[in-house]
């Protein structure tokens, strides 16, 4: 009986521990989504760029398509996470803007806003080679960093970027099929593998 | 086996005042509603038992401002730390030696 009443203890502990310090209203389905929107961009792209010369190089016009592209991919994906991550918290009855959140918003976006802001200053600089490693790269850092406020598994896919950020620097003008494995592929998996862990269950 | 009852401590024997200790291990500093937010209680009996934890030297109250709204935040204080990692270990152990 004793026992019984220190084990439960133990999984209060526990429980308060996570909850107050790890925002983990992340859905699964959002990294599928943001996955599979991707892979949509990406294939316009590459059909249109089967009139570029390739390795995919493109003049500032077609440029102008394909960043419109991207930004539309990152805007649909991030309004998607928000989404699913209010409707995760409400199921759960928690609030969605508290001091872990922020925490978690902060430490995500510093990184991803530098990277941005240095990826559109590359092209500016019509410095078109570095724009996908440099995006995959602080895309990384961002998972990486955030991952302490959240799911720790996140730290993994955060790695993954990495190496591909650093193999894409390598190989210049690659771009668009690194992205596509990883903002596509890898997110599809990633969040298929989230659901399955934390959410499916749940319901 | 006497070693390990004197760590368990009575003060954490209680719900409210496990979650805040846990809480406040993990936290540098966190405000009442927070607190209460997490641990699903009304302001006066979260008060009581942050309380008896501030007497207990346990945690540390700073009051501040935050424009012109006072903001209360809590932190652990390294006593109630170590008796707490302490009350933890204590915890682990009993479970794992009733087994």
């Amino acid at each position: 009986m004793e026992s019984e009443k220190y084990l439960a203890q133990l999984q209060e502990i526990q429980s308060m521990m996570q909850k107050s310090s790890k925002f983990l209203s992340l859905s699964g389905l959002s990294g599928i989504l943001a996955g599979t929107y991707a892979l949509i961009g990406a294939g316009i792209v590459y059909s249109m760029s089967a009139r570029f010369i390739s390795p995919l190089r493109f003049n500032s016009s077609e440029f102008l398509t394909v960043t419109i592209i991207a930004i539309l991919v990152m805007v649909l994906s991030f309004a998607t996470g928000v989404i699913l991550s209010v409707r995760k918290a409400r199921k759960k009855q928690e609030v969605i803007w508290n001091q872990v959140s922020k925490l978690f918003i902060m430490s995500f976006m510093v990184p991803l806003v530098t990277g941005g802001l240095f990826a559109i200053i590359l092209v500016t600089r019509r410095d078109f080679g570095l724009v996908a490693p440099v995006t995959l790269l602080f895309y990384g850092i961002s998972l990486v960093n955030a991952s302490r406020y959240s799911y720790e598994t996140l730290r993994n896919l955060g790695f993954i970027f990495i190496i591909l950020g650093l193999l894409n620097s390598l190989f210049i003008g690659y771009g668009l099929y690194f992205w596509m494995f990883g903002f596509g592929v890898c997110h599809i998996f990633y969040g298929a593998f989230m659901y399955l862990k934390y959410d499916y269950k749940k319901q | 086996m006497t070693s390990i009852i004197s760590d368990i401590n009575k003060i954490f024997d209680h719900r409210i005042r496990l979650g805040i200790m846990s809480i406040l291990m993990v936290n540098d500093s966190v405000d009442f509603n927070r607190l209460k937010e997490l641990l699903e209680v009304t302001d006066g009996n979260l008060a009581s038992h942050i309380k008896a934890l501030e007497v207990s030297e346990y945690i540390d109250i700073k009051k501040q401002f935050i424009g012109k709204k006072p903001n209360t935040t809590y932190e652990a204080t390294l006593l109630g730390k170590q008796t707490f990692a302490k009350h933890l270990a204590a915890l682990e152990q009993l479970i794992k030696t009733s087994k």
